[in-house]
């Protein structure tokens, strides 16, 4: 068996003259939590919709649990909750559960015991009853995670999952992730809550334009550390002289930040700034923050939607 | 056939569910009773009527059951389209079908199950409307209408032609678009019918062409003559003076061309379905 859940080579599609996802390569490996990051448009949805058989490439290879895309059989193993989900709001919740149990070709007996097991978990239990229409945004939401998880799917794809939840509602999002990582499921999420992504993901892929263009670890850990700084005067030639001592500075709400190579620099870099009269009013080093790697991935001038 | 059957419990489940079924319901009773009323009173007057002969009162009365089954037929054409113009696109639009697709079922069994749901509720309101005039008549006046079985299934045929369209088109169209291509071929096919019917009175032969050729591109106007032909006396057919009377009679390989034209249709729907981004 691979160890491969995910394989995609140059995925490309086009809608008329607007191109979408332009050049997409990536993989995503058995059990791990994956995070696919990039702001609106970026092709994100469309690239989930593709691997699903939604949406057919225009050009490039793909497989899903070894399989093409489009496999019916596969699909069987695999989980799904859209941006926006949406359903009949005719339905009770356990109507829809049901129905989609049907739909997995679950048989009816084992159906039900799973659906009351989901409705439990995603704490919908005593609203089963009530029809969807009732429902709040973060319990549709809960619902369609619960649908997504009918089948005790390989691999689980969520768009978006925690837009519309409150605070509860995502870390509910959270655990069940958690879970899932825990089972051995391989989790592909899109999403543009950064801190969402950070705390669960094992790994990131930044897609700008249609294209991959950074895979960053996050169980690893970077190499990088990035100082905060807050002194006075910040003069044109001390903001100079961090530079070269540190990669290049850059304001962000009255503070300057600054990557470094080794945490040796940041003793250096105080005594540099004493040594020249500044006063230091803040000096505080971390990990740089994924929301930093984002906005440095990106460029300044594409912020998360 | 597992994943087509699913859908179509579905879909009639909806169809209860937004109380489109009681719906019908109330207003095919509805229709019934009028038709009942009236019927009474102008069986009534007809009977009454001492200078007409026997023949006469016979054609009067099935004078009026035809008007009841072109209404029904009317009806039935307005409930096969306006129940399906969404079930595709609506469901498309809003997203419900992302999840519906990203299922191990056939996307042809989604737009499959969809169509026979319909087609049933469709034969149901068919048969409780015409059930109820044809009763009414029967038991008011003793008269019932030849061939009422082909009849009927003529009727039923040209609803299946707008119903398929119309599930059809939602796999391509927005809704909207949809219901306006749909029943603008409705409007040309009662134009093109009418045409036939003047043309082969009058004796013009091009007419009649123009009117044959609107019926194998929509041949839902046609399958209304016939089943008009069909449930009529043949002293009224032979008179040739009510409205219900057809010049130009659809043949038998119009019956077939009609079968042939819902399943290529049904077929051209799975198709654009199986193409379609969700």
């Amino acid at each position: 068996m691979s160890d491969r859940v995910i394989e995609t080579r140059g995925l490309r599609k086009q809608f008329g003259r607007k191109l979408a996802v332009a050049d997409l390569s990536l993989s995503v490996g058995r059990g791990e939590v994956f995070g696919f990051l990039g702001p609106n448009g970026a092709g994100k949805t469309t690239s989930l919709k593709m691997l699903l058989g939604l949406v057919e490439p225009t050009a490039g290879t793909a497989t899903v649990l070894g399989a093409p895309l489009g496999n019916r059989s596969i699909r069987a193993r695999l989980g799904f909750l859209p941006e926006h989900f949406r359903f009949h709001d005719w339905l009770t919740g356990r109507e829809l559960l049901r129905f989609h149990g049907e739909l997995l070709g679950i048989r009816r007996a084992a159906l039900d015991e799973r659906i009351d097991r989901l409705l439990e978990r995603v704490d919908l239990l005593d609203a089963a009853p009530r029809k969807l229409r009732e429902y709040s945004k973060g319990m549709l939401q809960r619902i369609g995670l619960a649908q997504a998880l009918l089948n005790d799917p390989e691999v689980v794809f969520l768009d978006e999952p925690t837009s519309g939840l409150d605070p509860l509602g995502r870390l509910l999002v959270r655990d069940i992730i958690r879970d899932l990582k825990a089972r051995g499921t391989a989790v592909f999420l899109n999403s543009h809550l950064l801190g969402e992504v950070e705390a669960t993901c094992d790994r990131v892929v930044f897609v700008k334009q249609g294209r991959a263009i950074r895979s960053l670890s996050l169980s690893a850990g970077g190499e990088d550390f990035e100082v905060e700084l807050r002194f006075t005067p910040m003069s044109a030639e001390l903001l100079e002289g961090l530079g070269r001592l540190g990669g290049s500075p850059a304001h962000y709400d009255g503070a300057v930040r600054l990557r470094v190579r080794s945490e040796e620099s940041i003793p250096e870099i105080a005594r540099w700034l004493v040594e020249r009269g500044a006063r230091i009013y803040r000096l505080e080093s971390r990990r740089p923050s994924l929301e930093s790697t984002f906005l440095e991935v990106m460029g300044q001038d594409q912020r998360p939607g | 056939m597992n994943g087509i059957l699913t859908i179509a419990r579905l879909t009639l489940y909806e169809a209860r569910q937004r109380r489109i079924l009681l719906a019908m319901l109330l207003c095919g009773v509805t229709f019934v009773v009028l038709f009942a009323i009236g019927f009474y009173f102008i069986g009534k007057d007809v009977r009454g009527n001492a200078s007409a002969s026997f023949v006469q009162k016979q054609m009067l009365l099935n004078f009026f059951i035809m008007a009841g089954l072109y209404a029904i037929n009317f009806m039935s054409i307005m409930t096969a389209v306006l129940m399906s113009v969404d079930t595709l696109s609506g469901e498309i639009g809003s997203g419900v079908m992302q999840t519906v697709a990203a299922k191990p079922i056939h996307r042809s069994a989604i737009v499959l199950g969809k169509w026979l749901a319909h087609a049933l509720v469709l034969a149901g309101y068919l048969l409780l409307l015409s059930g109820g005039v044809l009763a009414v008549a029967r038991s008011l006046s003793g008269v019932t209408p030849p061939n009422v079985v082909e009849g009927l299934a003529f009727i039923y045929l040209g609803g299946l032609v707008l119903l398929s369209l119309s599930v059809a088109g939602g796999a391509r169209f927005s809704t909207i678009t949809n219901g306006v291509v749909v029943f603008g071929l409705y409007g040309l096919a009662f134009v093109g019918g009418w045409i036939e019917q003047v043309g082969a009175m009058t004796g013009n032969a091009v007419t009649r062409q123009i009117g044959t050729i609107v019926s194998l591109l929509m041949p839902s106007d046609s399958m209304w003559r016939l089943a008009a032909w069909h449930l009529q006396p043949s002293f009224s057919r032979d008179l040739q003076m009510t409205p219900f009377f057809s010049g130009s009679v659809p043949s038998g390989a119009m019956v077939i061309w009609t079968v042939g034209y819902v399943a290529v249709t049904l077929v051209l729907g799975l198709w654009l379905f199986r193409r379609r981004g969700l």
